[in-house]
């Protein structure tokens, strides 16, 4: 791929279009931009923020929207201790200019060609870079089967829930297991408790099916998951992550 | 520009001139890997120096440390946006490397167990501005920071300060290395915010 001209990957500006609130304190911006160039499943954008005295503060989304969306969407989680993101879920408003920069990124990316199965482990707000993917291959048409471990803490956190589950039923290439941590609904017979070792062997594809793996979510999530794939026997080339540090 | 975000404040914010443009400040210490955490022992570690002819020196975990440990105490950027101020490492100057060694090149190579690599040209590499890192904040660097050695080049952006580092090679001209494969800046320079292809 051939690299772009100095100074082409600069801030441009974009317009909130449309939103919609995915589950409390989440909330998924629809931009428009003329001057973005479409995305692959599972970049990222810079987000700039002005404030009247000039003052600036920058942070990175991964794109929800699947590869060359436009408008494309990111969907951001209030932290608590944000900068940004308190801004971006309670204040700005349709209508209202945003800068962005990218697409970024092309080691976290699936692409249709790929015709291996994909595993895809999302802690929390991690599942949006891999919702780029699933959607990505739900609107190709061609691809791997999928299969999704979200760990997530509760059902009123499950992102894009509804939509997933629908797929989850209607899709033959995609399998969802959701994986309850603190509170789980009754009829769930995992019961809720921190993705472990077990969950890895019984959900993900085994390492002799040579699935390519996304983990993406906090730290310490990643970690934990990355460092039992290993002991399971995956090859650490299949297995990409994604870490959210302490960005807000 | 007359352009602002209606209700945007953001933090309390002091321009003492540490932070380069883009940057905050975080008091934590994210980690940001691209694959799982390497786990080398100390007794299994080497580090290789090969040169543009190929020549190749090698030194064990207790042979670098002999060519000598310094202190450093400096800031960390992060490409990713955060900055981390007055942060304290141990690590051996590239400088004692080099030491005795002919060449020729410019650039460079840095390679890491896992298969992690970043370029870097010498001249960022030298006259006091990059270690083989092997202290953190007064104890071993823990595994996911990079641990038990990496590279430490803190005026660059720091994917360049390449994590579980295990040897350097000398090129006569600059390649580009895993970021830099993947959307990133060849050089790195916060402070002229160079992060990415076309920056």
């Amino acid at each position: 791929m051939p690299m772009p001209a100095p100074g082409s990957v600069r801030w441009v500006k974009a317009t909130l279009v449309g939103s919609r609130t995915e589950v409390p304190g989440t909330r998924t911006l629809v931009i428009d931009s003329e001057d973005f160039t479409p995305a692959l499943a599972g970049q990222h954008v810079d987000i700039r923020l002005t404030a009247e005295d000039g003052y600036t503060a920058q942070r990175s989304y991964s794109l929800a929207s699947p590869a060359g969306a436009k408008p494309f969407e990111i969907t951001v989680d209030r932290l608590p201790d944000g900068e940004v993101s308190p801004y971006l879920v309670d204040g700005v408003e349709i209508g209202d200019m945003l800068e962005v920069r990218g697409p970024i990124g092309l080691w976290f990316v699936w692409r249709p060609v790929q015709v291996e199965p994909i595993t895809l482990i999302a802690g929390g707000s991690g599942v949006v870079p891999l919702m780029s993917m699933i959607r990505t291959r739900q609107a190709a048409q061609t691809g791997g089967d999928f299969r999704l471990l979200y760990s997530t803490r509760m059902p009123e956190r499950f992102i894009y829930g509804q939509e997933l589950m629908t797929l989850d039923a209607e899709a033959d290439w995609f399998t969802l297991h959701t994986l309850y941590t603190r509170q789980a609904p009754p009829s769930d017979a995992r019961g809720a408790h921190r993705l472990n070792a077990d969950d890895l062997r019984d959900l993900a594809f085994a390492p002799e099916m040579g699935s390519s793996i996304y983990v993406c979510g906090p730290t310490p999530f990643v970690e934990v998951v990355a460092d039992t794939l290993m002991q399971m026997g995956h090859d650490p080339a299949k297995v990409r992550t994604e870490r959210f540090g302490a960005s807000g | 520009m007359g352009f602002f975000s209606p209700g945007f404040r953001g933090r309390e914010h002091a321009d003492d001139g540490r932070i380069p443009p883009g940057q905050y400040l975080e008091h934590g210490f994210p980690v940001l890997s691209a694959g799982p955490t390497q786990r080398v022992a100390t007794t299994d570690w080497t580090f290789t120096l090969t040169t543009e002819t190929g020549e190749k020196h090698s030194w064990t975990w207790d042979e670098m440390i002999a060519l000598g440990v310094e202190d450093i105490h400096t800031d960390i950027h992060c490409v990713t946006s955060w900055s981390k101020l007055d942060t304290d490492w141990k690590g051996v100057p590239i400088e004692k490397f080099l030491d005795g060694i002919e060449y020729s090149s410019e650039y460079s190579m840095a390679h890491s167990y896992g298969g992690y690599t970043t370029n870097v040209p010498l001249d960022d590499l030298l006259g006091g501005k990059a270690w083989v890192a092997v202290g953190y904040d007064g104890g071993p660097i823990p595994a996911e920071h990079g641990g038990p050695a990496r590279l430490l080049v803190p005026h660059l952006y720091f994917w360049k300060s390449a994590k579980w580092v295990n040897g350097l090679t000398l090129m006569q001209q600059d390649e580009p290395g895993f970021w830099e494969q993947n959307g990133y800046n060849m050089h790195g320079d916060p402070w002229r915010e160079e992060r990415y292809w076309g920056s």
